[in-house]
Parts: structure tokens; sequence; C-alpha cells
């Protein structure tokens, strides 16, 4: 990101919105909404003065980064490896933006003058050669499956909140402790969590089985933790990964094939008070297990963005059943879509991990840098045409036109179809009431033909169809 | 010999063919009464093209697209089809053709089983409709 940043061809656009594009490939128009920040760009140095000069002391909102785990304040840089390295202000948070009665100490704080109460919403448009679609996806809510009782009981977490917590830039310095601070002594990771689940999403995410497995590894290692992993299969796919699950089996993490029914606190038995009770089935074994642990991992799945058929509307592209957008074939073509010059990255089109995003993006780049520099396109020869001695001059084909193909020559007093913008669709094909425009390779005649061929009489004794 | 209806269907490139060439990898299970004829947007799908099929002897006929709004890979070529198959129902209605045997619609490429199941059912209602022989009738009226 702060190489992309600092790059002299790359324009970056953080906390920004495509709100609309149109045009076609080499020639897209995009309308970017840019959201006001409060902080001007070109002024902050990133110095974070402001963020102790805040009149809230304390930071007191719960930061998004930090999986709500952490606290920040209404003025926060987003993380710290945020790029560009310049802080924003939260309207919803600052009391300034909100009752406009504040004393404005971040300013005070700030030598260059960087903090702009007045900054607005502006709204640019870019003209842009080619698109790539990277929107990524959103985790699984747990809190969507209630027999795991994640928003109920505090000591169950999400993968990405532990993940936090085992990080050194997290919210306890990388000490993986419970919400009362102390020690797990010992943790269950709920695999498929959101995955594979006829009653949420069927498909396999992918890089969850990693995921748990590497926390499982880094929660034991930090805490020395009996750590038990339920799963309905092991997949570990990828360069060093099954030597990874290996490693985990030889370090005396435990592993339980089944899928966990519930996450309870009712204790039975003199040990189980206070605890979280897991329920499984252990299928290798044949039996029900209980297990009490202190702390409960649930390994999210990973789902299309919330808005992704809005943001698919937007560019013209197609989405999968589940919602992923859609490549425009599921082996040969992988980053690009049934939309020429829009491309897709990463998660956006699957779930994948970082090693196969990093591979889909720069085959993503790739594509997008050959066909700018090719600098020309081939185009589909499925284009309109007119016959300009049938044209009537009546202009309908004009109207239905959805990329405003056709113009009219007033001196010869018909329509033309320019070839590079026709799409071949057929609309006005459909629409000449003169018949004078012809679709190639789905022509009258050739659809006709194909009709007439499909509903031949049969031939064969018994009347079946040839 | 029992009666087995003749579909046509005319499906555009992008979502309903995508789904019925879905349907098809994954060997869903659907009736060999329909046949598809691929365009490359519903709004290429002249009335016609519908009458024709009537007349060729087809027992009913499918139009299937992208779902609108947005959907339509030409932008608005599915609005075209939403506003003409409306006409197109009304005078199948004068022609004598019933209600039953032209479906419209639309069906998006990531919807193979809906397009499946809209073949098995379409064929089993134009089954029970009966053939129409529509040039037959034409005829005995002409005649």
């Amino acid at each position: 990101m702060m190489d992309a940043g600092r790059h002299p061809n790359i324009t970056l656009l953080t906390n920004s919105e495509v709100v609309n594009v149109s045009g076609y490939i080499g020639n897209y128009k995009a309308v970017i909404k840019k959201k006001p920040r409060y902080v001007n760009e070109e002024l902050c140095v990133g110095c974070l003065q402001c963020i102790d000069g805040c009149t809230y002391k304390e930071a007191k909102f719960p930061d998004e980064f930090q999986m709500g785990l952490g606290k920040r304040k209404p003025i926060y840089l987003p993380f710290a490896q945020a790029a560009p390295q310049v802080v924003l202000i939260d309207p919803d948070r600052c009391i300034q933006l909100k009752t406009g009665k504040c004393k404005k100490t971040c300013a005070e704080a700030c030598d260059r003058k960087a903090i702009d109460f007045e900054q607005k919403e502006e709204t640019m448009e870019v003209a842009v050669g080619a698109i790539v679609v990277a929107t990524g996806y959103q985790p699984f809510d747990a809190s969507r499956l209630p027999y795991y009782g994640y928003g109920k009981y505090p000591n169950v977490y999400t993968a990405l909140e532990v993940e936090r917590l085992t990080s050194a830039s997290g919210p306890t310095g990388g000490e993986v402790i419970l919400r009362d601070g102390t020690h797990p002594k010992n943790v269950a990771v709920i695999h498929c969590v959101g995955s594979r689940d006829e009653n949420t999403n069927r498909w396999c995410s992918r890089v969850c089985c990693m995921t748990s497995l590497k926390l499982a590894h880094l929660v034991r290692d930090h805490t020395g933790a009996r750590v038990y992993n339920f799963y309905i299969d092991m997949r570990t796919p990828g360069k060093a990964f099954e030597e990874f699950y290996d490693k985990l089996l030889a370090e005396g993490v435990q592993f339980i094939r089944g899928r966990v029914a519930e996450v309870t606190d009712w204790a039975v038995k003199p040990e189980e008070e206070g605890k979280l009770i897991i329920r499984a089935e252990d299928t290798l074994a044949g039996v029900v297990r209980r297990i009490p642990v202190d702390m409960v991992i649930l390994s999210t799945g990973l789902e299309p963005q919330a808005d992704s058929a809005q943001v698919a509307s937007i560019f013209g592209i197609s989405r999968s059943a589940e919602g992923f957008f859609a490549e425009a074939h599921p082996k040969l073509r992988p980053v690009e879509t049934n939309t020429d010059g829009v491309f897709l990255a990463g998660c956006a089109q699957a779930p994948r991990d970082v090693p196969d995003t990093v591979a889909h993006a720069g085959a993503a780049a790739s594509m997008t840098i050959a066909l700018l520099n090719r600098g020309e396109v081939t185009i589909s020869p499925t284009v309109a045409n007119v016959e300009e001695k049938l044209c009537s001059a009546c202009k309908t084909c004009l109207s239905v036109c959805p990329y405003q193909a056709i113009t009219f020559i007033a001196d010869k007093n018909v329509a033309t179809v320019n070839d590079a913008l026709c799409k071949g669709c057929g609309t006005c094909v459909a629409a000449c009431p003169a018949a004078a425009i012809t679709g190639r390779h789905f022509s009258d005649e050739q659809i006709v033909a194909q009709i007439e061929a499909l509903l031949r009489e049969p031939t064969t004794a018994e009347g079946a169809r040839p | 010999m029992s009666f087995e209806p003749r579909i046509i269907a005319f499906l555009c490139n992008w979502c309903t063919y995508t789904a019925a060439d879905a349907a098809g990898v994954a060997r869903m299970e659907q009736p060999a009464n329909v046949d598809v004829i691929r365009v490359m947007c519903t709004g290429r799908i002249e009335p016609m093209f519908v009458l024709k099929a009537f007349a060729e002897g087809a027992d009913g006929v499918i139009v299937s697209g992208c779902h609108p709004p947005g959907d339509c890979h030409y932008t608005s070529g599915n609005f075209k089809t939403f506003r003409r198959m409306p006409l197109l129902e009304n005078l199948l209605a004068q022609f004598g053709i019933d209600d039953g045997r032209f479906h419209w619609g639309w069906i998006s490429g990531a919807e193979a089983p809906k397009w499946a199941e809209l073949a098995r059912s379409f064929t089993e209602q134009v089954r029970g409709l009966g053939p129409l022989d529509w040039r037959a009738q034409i005829a005995g009226k002409e005649g």
C-alpha cells in the first residue's frame, strides 16, 4: 500500500467510493465520491500530535481495526501502516462535527494547520481505460449462529479478534488474555463457522483451516494452553501447509473430527463451573464429548460484501450464485469479467488466501497493463449493420441503443452504426420497423433457420425426435 | 404414442443461457423437450420469432433473460423485453394461443436450478395443454 501510495503513476484515493461508471473498454468514465476526512491530506505529515491534543483525553470509541477490542479517539489513524499516513476524523464521534461546540484542541495541536472542519464531500470524474474490482469479502457474522454463543458469552471470539490478540500491534500488545485479563488454559477452535453449512453458506471458505491452525499454534505458543480443534475435514492444500498441520499434530494440539453442536455455560460437573462447555460428536471415536474450555475461537467463513449486488450493477459485471463476482471463465479467464476492460482481483471473486490473492491481483494488473499498452482492442464481429437502402430515417434505433453507437447522417438521411461502440445486443435490430438493420451472426434469417430446423417433422418410425 | 411437447426457448447469452449451460454442466435433470436458441440479449428477440416458432409447430415458447433492473449485460435490453412481451401476450390471446404456452421472465446466470425447474414445470404445463398445431388451426380457418 505504501509503495502504491508513493508511486508517481498511482493516485491513491482512500475513503472514496465509485458511484457510477459509464463508457467502454479503453474509455471508461468513473464518477468518484471522495468523502471528507476533515484533514488536509497535502498538509498532514502523520505526526499524530492531534490525537494527543484531542479533547477526549482517553480513547473511548471501539477501534474498527482492532475488531472493537481496542479503543480509539474521534481523530485517529486507521491502523499503524495505513496509507496514506494521514489521520481522519469520525464525524459521528467528533464533538466539533456533531455539535460545533468543541475547544478544537486537536487543531491547536497541529503545527501545519491541516485540520479542516469545513471539508466537504467532493465528486470527481476520471477517465480510465480499465478497471480492477478488488472489493474483498466480509467475514461471516458469527452471531447468526446463536448455538455458538457469540455475543452472549464474552469469551467466545471470532478468528479475526484472536488474530488481533496475538498481534504485537494489537490491543493487548500480543498477549492472549480473556476478558477478565487472565490467560486461557483450555481453548477450543471451531472450524467452518458459516462455511460448508446448509443453513448459512454452502461453500468452503478455503482459508479458515489454515487460519485456525495458525491461531491454534500461536495461542498455544503464547499461553501454553491446551488447544482443541473441532473440524469437519482438514483442508490444507498449498505449499508447506500440510507440513504445518503435521507440525501441530506433533506439537500436541488436539484435533477432534466433528461439528460442534453447541457452546454453553451449563455446568453439570464441578470441573465445568465457570467454563464454556463444548458439546460435539467425535466422529472418529464415535462418542459425544463435553469439553470445558476458557476460550472459544470461531473460525468464521468468508462472504461476499453486503453491497456486492450494487457494486456489480455499477461496474456492469455479474455475480455467481453465492454472490461473489463472476469471472468470464472459471478455468481459462479467472481475472476477466464478461465486461471488457473490467478485471477482478482477490476475494471479491472467490475466497482465497494471501499468496493466491497476490497472484490473482498480479494477473489482473498484468492484464490491465497489457491492454493499455496495446492501445487497441480486438472487438467482436457481432455488431449491427444498417442497410442504407432500406433505412427509412425514422430514428427509432437511435433511441433504443444503450451505447449511443448509432448516429444519424443527415446528408444521406440514414442511420449508421459505429462498430467500435456497438456491442451487438441486437436491440436495434429487433426495433427497426423497416428491417433495415441486420445483427451480424444473429440475423433474422439465421434465427428463423434455427427455429425451422428445431421444429422440423420427426422422421423415425416411433415418431421420436430426430 | 404419448404426446411430447416441443418447446423453443429464446435465451440471452449472459444470463439464462449461462444458467442453462451451467444446469447442463451440473447434470441437473431437465426434459429434452426444450430446445434453446441463443441470442445475445432478450432485446434482440422480435415478437415475430415467437410467432414463427408457434407457426412452425412449437407447443410452447420461453423467452428468458437477465433480471431487471440492473442485471442486463447491455444495460437496458431486458427493459425492451419487459415492454414487448406483454404486448405479444395480448396478440397471442387474439390468435387463440392459450396463456400457458408462452412464458417470459428472468433467470440470472447464477440460477441454474431455477432454469432446470422452469424447463421441467413448463414442459409439464404444456404437456397438460396438449398439442397446439397452430398452423393447422390457421389453415382450417382460412380454408
